[in-house]
């Protein structure tokens, strides 16, 4: 095994909710603020970065290889390449493996890699129908073309399509997100209190996290207002079982289970990490704060994907001769509570484990003392291409702050998939 | 075929050279020993002849371009101006470009002006006696005729041309104001045939100077307005000068409306009697006193050049400690100049309000279309970071602290960054009312500190005192001065002194004023006096515009507690009455405007009372070596308080012994004012 990569520092935005209309920053803002704070406190120059690597699911139309303009933006100078990296909800975590194998292979020495969304600048767009009228508009030269053209303009092809509905939906299954979590609380039998529960214990953590200074790698944000933004905005402090019980299902109307309260909240944020190879460290004395060790991908049905982590962290475990509570700290992006319910009874079932991972014993219980100990994606909310990227961040805070040595962050993916990390202390 | 001359290059391409064949002749300016082009007579000779040798073997069309990178055309030789002995000198000098430019004007084939950079004053005189004007799409393309800040008129046909090409209202705000025009507007307001990008500046122009394109006459309005309705045009612009400029100070804005009015704008026309003659112009102190204080400001200009080939100092990023107005709207300026720069404060919270100035600055004074401007904007506030712990500072170039005027602070502030910054940062304070050394006894090199003292609106004052304390290191003083210099802004030297230069004249001159108000003059009497004097504020508007808190705080750290304040003062910011930012000061302000009634009367002599003081505090900082000589005391009380420009500063004004004259003229302007309202 190979010593792994090092993280030198890593600092992320507020993640700020979206609250009807565009939110206060572009993608790109994010990630320059927050970037920008980062590189400051190093004690190497933005320039002297090999590569900056970007996830970022849904990059406006006006940057859509947003990872090379926030490197422009950062003041990296024009030397050094930026990209962008999109495996939906792991974007940010795809950004840091992919830095991990170009730091493996030499071909970079340091490297900045994260991930940012502004889920509240997701675009309308025109319909099918609106836009092939518009091309015979333009196309229309004589007057009696037009007139046609005219005639044939029906009001209704003008409704836009929600850009953030199409990007939330499967696109082989047909199903929104919301819809394949129902999937597994179905599957599982996990009740509506059992999720909304579970959420109200996500908005606790954060609060308390928040009073107690443990969200240390949030840098601010001010925009253009001189208005600043320091924390996390999503959370509830008076988030209840009573209060989420009164909200409606969303995805599956009227009979379902899941809810705008007990999933995750749209959002805008970014998070960076700064790795660096082994070499580096030494020839520049660079101080990290922790190793990502490895890295691992799986696929699933895509009417499944919830139970990504599961799939991912399985064979990372299996890799590293751990069992579930040999891991002191876990990072389980909770897309929906009722997703990360799912994840942990997969684990502690025969049948799934037997059937769908191939292995003769159940993995067992997760001790949730070790689960997102300071909240999740239901208080903070999940900037899509972000959290990948924040969960290894905060995952490595957490460790640092308790002693701790050993750590997973993992993610389910839109799509089926699942992608994990497992990261030390040094 | 190729020609030499000294400052010119004509290069004809006649089918058997390296252009293609295509006929067009090249003529390159490029002034010997200069990194501008300026239009110098021997510039002008040479200019001659090639035209002679053009008009023998005409070309297919000219193209009028620069070999400088730094501009097209800077303009005439100011230099020869001073030269200048006589009004038959002046005539001479004025005739020489009015009949070069009028031949040029004439020739039977095409000709272009290409033009990249600074085209000012007799350099957009010779491109508007081409045929076409091209103009590159670049920040730095700017087109003026600013003749009337120096106190004199374009009289190389630009009164003539500006208004038969762009209309008459445009051409006279741009002669009266001196404004410069950039290379979109100038295609917009069609002082421009083309805008064009650099990549496709040569194709533009080859193709444009042979297109036999007539040019777009200005529309029927417009020619009418420069026809026969020129004397409502002219007088309404003489409305406005007036309004800005007096007659008696400043006589050329109203000689350039009367030589366009009735002498079609040929200024040799003018008989010598008359008031808008060269020979009046000649006389007047004013062209020489503004000229002079043209020669201040490119005095104030070199310092901080450096005197060996390492090139001047060129600071990328600087940190700013102290997100108060001062130290944010520093930070603010920094940035829009390109630097990178890091705010401190002791929170978050305190950096965020500059955060949203500086945003508000760079809307203003960005420029563009929507796109570029945005993206403009965009890069300058990701210049600006906000740095609550300070980290900037050991990347920083130049660290300036604009902290609270406290003494144990800013020295703790000192001992810190000087170990935390690189050993050849500039540190530099802000302070106004503190010892430079006091301060730099913090550290463990004291010959680090220098003063860099900025003036409130920081994004529109000027001038910008670099101080040196008794030990400030040469070295460090320069960078100080060349860091100014990357702001636009003017470097004044000054000796670390109660009040430096700025302040020190600034305090008697508004406590005087202050005094008289004490005596039951009207402050609207006051105010009135010293407009009429040339000052751009009256001093009792000033002192409600500063804070009358400050005043009162600045007056008692630089007297010394010897000098009483005046009990209006006090009593009026014991009751909160700040002036304008409380809305009640000596005045009442409602929408950041002043309330004030009309005056009745204004005492005899009034100003030079009030000025007095002021005149004797910069004799006395020259005295005490605060300043070098006196021309940079003249320097930095006309660019610091805006000092009546048409007198050449304080000192200078005290010296021609102009005090009586001035005097009478400033009260017939009082008698003026009074019955005007």
């Amino acid at each position: 095994m190979s010593p792994g990569i090092y993280i030198i520092d890593g600092a992320r935005t507020p993640f700020l909710k979206a609250r009807n209309g565009p939110g206060p920053f572009t993608a790109s803002d994010l990630a320059t603020a927050a970037g920008a704070a980062l590189l400051m406190r190093q004690t190497f120059a933005p320039d002297e970065l090999d590569e900056v690597i970007l996830g970022c699911a849904s990059p406006s139309p006006d940057e859509v290889n947003i990872g090379r303009v926030v490197a422009l933006r950062l003041g990296c100078g024009h030397k050094v390449p930026g990209w962008t990296v999109m495996r939906n909800c792991a974007s940010g975590m795809q950004a840091l493996d992919s830095a991990m194998m170009n730091l493996r292979t030499g071909r970079s020495g340091l490297v900045l890699a994260g991930g940012v969304d502004a889920l509240s600048r997701a675009p309308l767009l025109f319909s099918d129908a609106m836009v092939r009228w518009l091309s015979g508009w333009y196309a229309a030269k004589t007057v009696g073309q037009k007139a046609a053209a005219l005639h044939s303009f029906r009001p209704v092809d003008l409704a836009p399509v929600i850009g953030i509905m199409k990007g939330l939906t499967d696109p082989v299954v047909g199903q929104l997100m919301g819809q394949t979590a129902e999937n597994l609380a179905h599957r599982f039998g996990i009740s509506r209190a059992a999720m909304d529960e579970y959420a109200v214990r996500s908005h606790r953590r954060v609060a308390t996290a928040q009073d107690a200074g443990c969200l240390g790698e949030i840098v601010p944000l001010i925009d253009r207002d001189g208005t600043l933004y320091k924390d996390d905005d999503g959370v509830r402090r008076d988030s209840s079982v009573d209060k989420l019980a009164k909200l409606k299902p969303f995805f599956d109307r009227k009979y379902g289970r899941v809810t705008a309260g007990n999933s995750s909240q749209i959002t805008d944020g970014a998070a960076w990490l700064i790795l660096a190879s082994e070499e580096t460290v030494q020839r520049r004395g660079l101080t990290p704060v922790g190793r990502i060790v490895d890295c691992e991908w799986a696929a699933l049905d895509p009417a499944q994907m919830g139970l990504g982590p599961v799939h991912a962290a399985t064979p990372l475990l299996a890799r590293h001769g751990l069992g579930l509570n040999d891991v002191d700290a876990w990072e389980i992006n909770e897309a929906f509570a009722a997703q990360v319910i799912a994840c942990l009874r997969a684990w502690d079932d025969a049948d799934y484990c037997r059937d769908e991972l191939g292995l003769a014993a159940p993995l067992g219980r997760l001790d949730e003392e070790r689960l997102n100990v300071d909240g999740g994606a239901i208080a903070i909310g999940h900037p899509v291409g972000a959290s990948g990227a924040r969960i290894v961040l905060h995952l490595v805070q957490r460790l640092r702050r308790d002693n701790l040595s050993r750590g997973i962050a993992s993610i389910c993916i839109g799509g089926g998939q699942g992608g994990a990390m497992l990261v030390e202390t040094v | 075929m190729r020609t030499h001359y000294e400052h010119l290059r004509l290069v004809r391409d006649e089918g058997d050279g390296e252009g293609g064949g295509d006929g067009v002749a090249w003529l390159y300016l490029d002034r010997a020993g200069a990194a501008t082009n300026t239009l110098s007579r021997d510039v002008l000779d040479e200019l001659a002849a090639v035209l002679t040798v053009l008009e023998a073997q005409p070309p297919k069309g000219l193209v009028i371009a620069s070999a400088k990178p730094a501009g097209f055309i800077a303009g005439a030789d100011i230099e020869e101006f001073t030269r200048l002995d006589s009004p038959q000198a002046a005539r001479e000098l004025v005739g020489r470009g009015w009949e070069l430019f009028n031949r040029l004007a004439r020739l039977r084939f095409p000709t272009l002006a290409l033009i990249r950079g600074h085209c000012l004053g007799g350099g957009l005189e010779l491109a508007l006696a081409c045929r076409y004007r091209v103009v590159v799409d670049e920040p730095a393309t700017k087109l003026a005729l600013p003749e009337v800040m120096l106190g004199i008129v374009p009289a190389w046909g630009g009164m003539k041309r500006l208004p038969a090409t762009i209309g008459a209202p445009a051409a006279l705000d741009l002669m009266l104001t001196g404004k410069s025009v950039d290379a979109r507007r100038a295609k917009q307001i069609g002082l421009a045939d083309e805008c064009v990008p650099l990549r496709v500046m040569e194709n533009a122009a080859r193709m444009l100077v042979l297109s036999g394109q007539r040019r777009q006459k200005p529309a029927l309005t417009l020619r009418l307005m420069n026809g026969p309705l020129k004397s409502i045009v002219a007088d309404r612009a003489r409305k406005q000068v007036a309004s800005k400029a007096p007659r008696e100070h400043y006589p050329a804005p109203y000689a350039i409306v009367d030589i366009w009015q009735r002498f079609g704008g040929n200024a040799l026309a003018v008989p010598a009697g008359h008031p808008a003659s060269l020979e009046a112009i000649f006389r007047s102190p004013t062209a020489k006193n503004l000229i002079r204080v043209f020669f201040l400001q490119e005095r104030l200009k070199g310092f901080g050049k450096s005197d060996d080939n390492r090139g001047d100092f060129a600071p990328r990023h600087v940190h700013v400690v102290g997100a108060g107005v001062m130290g944010g709207d520093i930070a603010a300026v920094c940035a829009l100049a390109g630097m990178t720069v890091t705010l401190q404060d002791q929170t978050v919270e305190r950096i965020a309000p500059a955060i949203g100035r500086a945003a508000k600055l760079f809307e203003r004074k960005l420029r563009g279309d929507a796109a570029t401007k945005a993206r403009q904007v965009r890069f300058a506030l990701d210049r600006l970071i906000p740095d609550p712990d300070g980290h900037g500072m050991r990347r920083a170039d130049v660290v300036i602290e604009a902290i609270f005027e406290n003494l144990d602070a800013k020295r703790a502030l000192f001992a810190d960054l000087e170990r935390r910054a690189t050993p050849d940062a500039v540190l530099a304070t802000n302070t106004s009312s503190l010892r430079i050394e006091d301060i730099a006894a913090g550290l463990a090199n004291p010959a680090r500190l220098v003063g860099i003292h900025f003036f409130n609106p920081v994004a529109q004052m000027p001038l910008v005192e670099v101080v040196a304390g008794e030990a400030s290191d040469e070295g460090a003083l320069r960078c100080a001065a060349a860091f100014v210099r990357r702001l636009d802004k003017l470097p004044l030297p000054v000796r670390s002194a109660p009040g430096f230069l700025v302040n020190a004249v600034l305090g008697p001159y508004m406590l005087e004023a202050l005094r008289c108000v004490e005596e039951g003059i009207a402050p609207e009497a006051v105010d009135a006096a010293l407009v009429a004097f040339g000052m751009p504020m009256g001093p009792v508007e000033l002192v409600d515009t500063v804070g009358l808190d400050i005043a009162l705080a600045a007056g008692r750290a630089l007297g010394g507690g010897a000098v009483a304040v005046p009990k209006r003062l006090a009593e009026l910011v014991a009751a909160g009455h700040l002036g304008r930012k409380s809305g009640q000061g000596y005045y009442r302000w409602s929408d950041g405007k002043a309330q004030k009634t009309a005056v009745d009367t204004v005492p005899a002599g009034l100003a030079a009372r009030i000025v007095a003081p002021l005149l004797a505090a910069a004799r006395r900082c020259v005295d005490e070596g605060v300043v070098a000589d006196a021309d940079l005391a003249d320097a930095g009380v006309i660019f610091g308080t805006g000092f009546a420009p048409f007198t050449g500063g304080p000192l200078h004004y005290l010296a021609s012994g102009g005090e009586k004259p001035l005097d009478a003229a400033s009260a017939r302007r009082d008698d003026a004012i009074v019955s005007a309202r």
